[in-house]
């Protein structure tokens, strides 16, 4: 397929690569969802990662790790939510000089665990691995954040599509004057929002450094990750669905690029790395312009047209950014 | 339920918005509360809601005092209020906005009520089209027919006709009634006396916070007005009909898309020294109109012709149309003329034409203080321009209106302002500007169209149905043609 990698093999390793990003980029969606951004999302992906690893290390359980590490997220939330719900800080300013401080704080507390062996979750036999054919054995032998990934995707686009919880969730990001109005506290379903949002991007930076790329070490290779993560939100147009496709073009963009070096040695490694991420902007720049036209469609009185324009639309929540404050 | 204010005080800071309002409303009766603006009828009623807190004072619900520190206790017991500005989700279906903040149910159940009451009352509602494609009429269609849903007992109306056409004000009107021949106590905020009378059994007028007069049906407009504005406020006498000049404004097969119908076959030429009033229902082309004569939008078809030189299309219509002295000011006066959170001072900065880099802060605060004094606005320079009232805002605007202006294009210019407000800017209108300037408004108020203007246009779903002169022309003839009847058209 490209140089070394055949099609099963480029499959699970955009599946494999994709897994942490689209869990870090649906928790960014749920709190932008509820109006607040969460600008920490690049440095607390890399605190979260340290803290997995190094709890998972210290106890030998995976699973301690990974709460640690989502534990570590919410801490982060915490910081979040309370300065920029109930103090009314800036959101921007608040999420920026946390996310610079969680990455120093994750390399000074991590350094004793550097370069070290620790605890990694390896990919996962399902139960009819046996009985399939050995191109979709490659396919699906994948950790068990793949599954949660994807479990996820669906669990989040129901919550927002059917819920009640979620149709008062969204109604705060877009206006909560009128939520308030109608009797509900924005403030609490926002924090709860910033809350949950923080525990998936933990879950997220856990991923990293337990399984995609097991270790800890400066740099850990999770390095820009968030922002590629609060990029992929707002192209995928803060819809669920459309931000986990987003992550897994991302994924296919990095993993072609190793599969590209080994075709062409004459070109700098460091191109195929750095490649994804203008390439990405491009790709979503284009997806971008698609969005105009389709809005206008989502609004005809066609169904099929309809669904086609929700497909491609995208529009930030009214009240995104914006502190709520009660009269 | 019977809702009886104690003593209620609040104040916002220094300022004392309500001073010991003590008021009853009783079940299965309209209540009114009216008095200018900024008189503290929708603070009294903010606190009815939990939506604001108050200073002092108790709220009795059926004889039992009740504590109301937020919408969800108050919505608990059952008080719902109609805000003046739809309280809603723009980008969410009609079914969403319907189902926010009702007991859970699930979608059938809400798809289900809504159909029913939407029948009930006569409304017309798509339960799956995004409200921000409906009319502000419709939006408070759907938050009337919500409180309705939570088994509301106590029913409040903040200007529910502000922004809603005749039709959806003779739909709203019976189903008012109704709901309290349901024994639902209404309380209707307004400062339209005509809606009042026609509705209310008992009236109660606020001024300045205090409570100035109570009284029941039949009433007697100058006692009430007396209340209201402490003196009564004559209206003018209608100013003589001015000389027509050269035309300055010709549309010509003109067809343009925007708002609901967009603008079919418009023909209209304006002569120099013309008042024209746009009357029409909610969105039947008015706004269209001006802002193609502002350049705002381009015609798909056909030519304006401002001043002899036809508009050119796309953005540089709209330059070219302030070249030829075009002005006009929207209805959306903080979203799309003033800047909320910039200075009076500095909104006459940004109108200077000198000077690209430095600004003379001695000038600008002494032309805004200038403008202060001719056009009694209450505030100080460095005041915010979203401090500023309604009526305080729109004349900042006239003041910020370059005074060369030959033909002005006001959309609905006494929107939300009181009636001295609007007689204010209307002596200004007339009485400042130079006789040959056209101005060409829109407004929903059928009574300020034949009082201030000379000829009458009536648009229906985006086709003009009447063009005269409004001596010419009866009441009944421009109603019937703004619900698109046309007998009575020449």
């Amino acid at each position: 397929m490209i140089g070394e990698l055949s099609l099963p093999m480029l499959i699970a390793s955009v599946l494999a690569a994709s897994a942490p990003l689209i869990i870090i980029a649906l928790g960014e969606t749920l709190a932008e969802k509820s109006g607040v951004i969460n600008l920490s999302l690049d440095g607390v992906v890399l605190f979260a990662a340290m803290a997995a690893f190094v709890v998972a290390k210290e106890t030998d359980s995976l699973l301690l790790g990974f709460l640690a590490g989502g534990c570590a997220g919410m801490l982060t939330g915490v910081i979040v939510g309370y300065f920029s719900i109930y103090l009314h800080l800036s959101q921007v300013a608040v999420g920026f000089a946390l996310s610079l401080l969680c990455r120093d704080l994750a390399y000074f507390l991590g350094n004793p665990y550097s370069r070290i062996q620790g605890p990694t979750m390896l990919s996962s036999k399902l139960p009819f691995y046996d009985s399939l054919p050995s191109s979709l054995q490659i396919i699906l032998s994948q950790p068990l954040t793949v599954w949660l990934a994807l479990l996820l995707v669906a669990i989040i686009y129901y919550f927002f599509s059917f819920s009640k919880a979620g149709l008062n969730l969204r109604s705060v990001g877009e206006n909560p004057a009128a939520s308030f109005a109608r009797g509900l506290n924005p403030a609490k379903i926002q924090m709860l929002a910033v809350l949950g949002g923080a525990f998936l991007v933990g879950i997220g930076g856990a991923a990293y450094s337990l399984s995609l790329k097991p270790g800890w070490g400066r740099p850990q290779g999770a390095e820009g990750i968030g922002w590629i993560g609060l990029a992929l939100v707002i192209f995928g147009g803060w819809n669920p669905i459309r931000v986990a496709l987003g992550a897994t073009l991302f994924a296919f963009l990095q993993v072609s690029g190793i599969g590209l070096q080994d075709l062409f040695p004459g070109i700098p490694s460091q191109v195929f790395q750095t490649a994804p991420f203008p390439l990405m902007i491009f790709t979503l720049i284009f997806m971008h312009f698609s969005t105009s036209r389709s809005r206008k469609q989502g609004y005809s009185s066609s169904r099929l047209q309809r669904l086609a324009g929700k497909l491609f639309m995208s529009r930030a929540p009214k009240g995104l950014g914006q502190s709520y404050r009660q009269e | 339920m019977d809702v009886e204010f104690q003593h209620i005080s609040k104040n916002f800071g220094q300022v004392q918005a309500l001073t010991d309002v003590s008021l009853t409303a009783r079940s299965s009766t309209i209540h009114g509360l009216i008095g200018e603006n900024g008189a503290g009828k929708s603070t009294l009623m903010k606190i009815l809601t939990g939506y604001q807190s108050k200073s002092s004072g108790s709220i009795l619900l059926d004889g039992v005092e009740a504590q109301l520190n937020n919408p969800s206790q108050a919505s608990n017991l059952g008080i719902g209020m109609l805000y003046q500005e739809p309280m809603d989700f723009p980008p969410l279906t009609v079914l969403e906005n319907f189902s926010l903040g009702t007991p859970r149910q699930s979608r059938q159940e809400l798809h289900f009520a809504l159909k029913t009451l939407s029948i009930r009352f006569g409304f017309d509602l798509d339960p799956d089209l995004p409200v921000e494609l409906l009319t502000v009429g419709e939006r408070q269609q759907i938050e009337l027919l919500r409180l309705i849903h939570c088994n509301i007992k106590v029913l409040i109306l903040d200007e529910p006709t502000t922004g809603i056409s005749p039709a959806q004000k003779e739909a709203l009107f019976p189903a008012l009634k109704q709901l309290a021949a349901d024994g639902l106590t209404i309380l209707l905020v307004s400062h339209k006396l005509e809606e009042v009378a026609n509705l209310c059994s008992e009236v109660t007028v606020l001024r300045h916070g205090k409570l100035t007069h109570h009284t029941a049906a039949p009433f007697h407009f100058p006692k009430l007005l007396t209340a209201m504005f402490g003196f009564v406020p004559k209206r003018k006498d209608k100013g003589s009909a001015r000389d027509k000049g050269s035309p300055i404004l010709i549309c010509k097969n003109i067809e343009a898309s925007g708002e609901r119908q967009g603008l079919h076959q418009c023909d209209i030429t304006v002569a120099e020294g013309e008042i024209i009033g746009l009357a029409g229902l909610d969105g039947a082309g008015q706004s269209t109109f001006l802002r193609l004569a502002a350049g705002l939008i381009s015609p798909d078809q056909g030519k304006v012709t401002l001043f002899n030189n036809s508009l050119p299309h796309g953005a540089k219509a709209y330059i070219r149309a302030q070249e030829l002295h075009t002005s006009f000011i929207p209805a959306d006066r903080l979203e799309e003329s003033l800047f909320a959170g910039i200075s009076l001072r500095d909104h006459f900065s940004l109108r200077e034409e000198h000077g690209m880099f430095w600004q003379s802060r001695t000038r600008t605060r002494q032309r805004t203080e200038e403008a202060i004094t001719t056009f009694s606005i209450k505030g100080t320079p460095e005041d915010l321009a979203e401090d500023l009232s309604g009526g305080n805002q729109q004349r900042l605007l006239l003041s910020l209106l370059n005074r060369n202006s030959r033909l002005i294009l006001l959309e609905n210019p006494t929107r939300g302002l009181d009636i001295q407000s609007g007689q204010w800017i209307w002596q200004h209108l007339r009485d400042e500007l130079s006789p040959d300037t056209a101005i060409i408004f829109s407004s929903p108020e059928l009574d300020e169209i034949l009082h201030y203007s000379d000829r009458i246009i009536v648009f229906h779903d985006g086709n003009i149905v009447l063009d005269s002169a409004v001596a010419d022309t009866s009441h009944g003839a421009i109603a019937a043609a703004m619900t698109g009847m046309r007998e009575g058209t020449p």
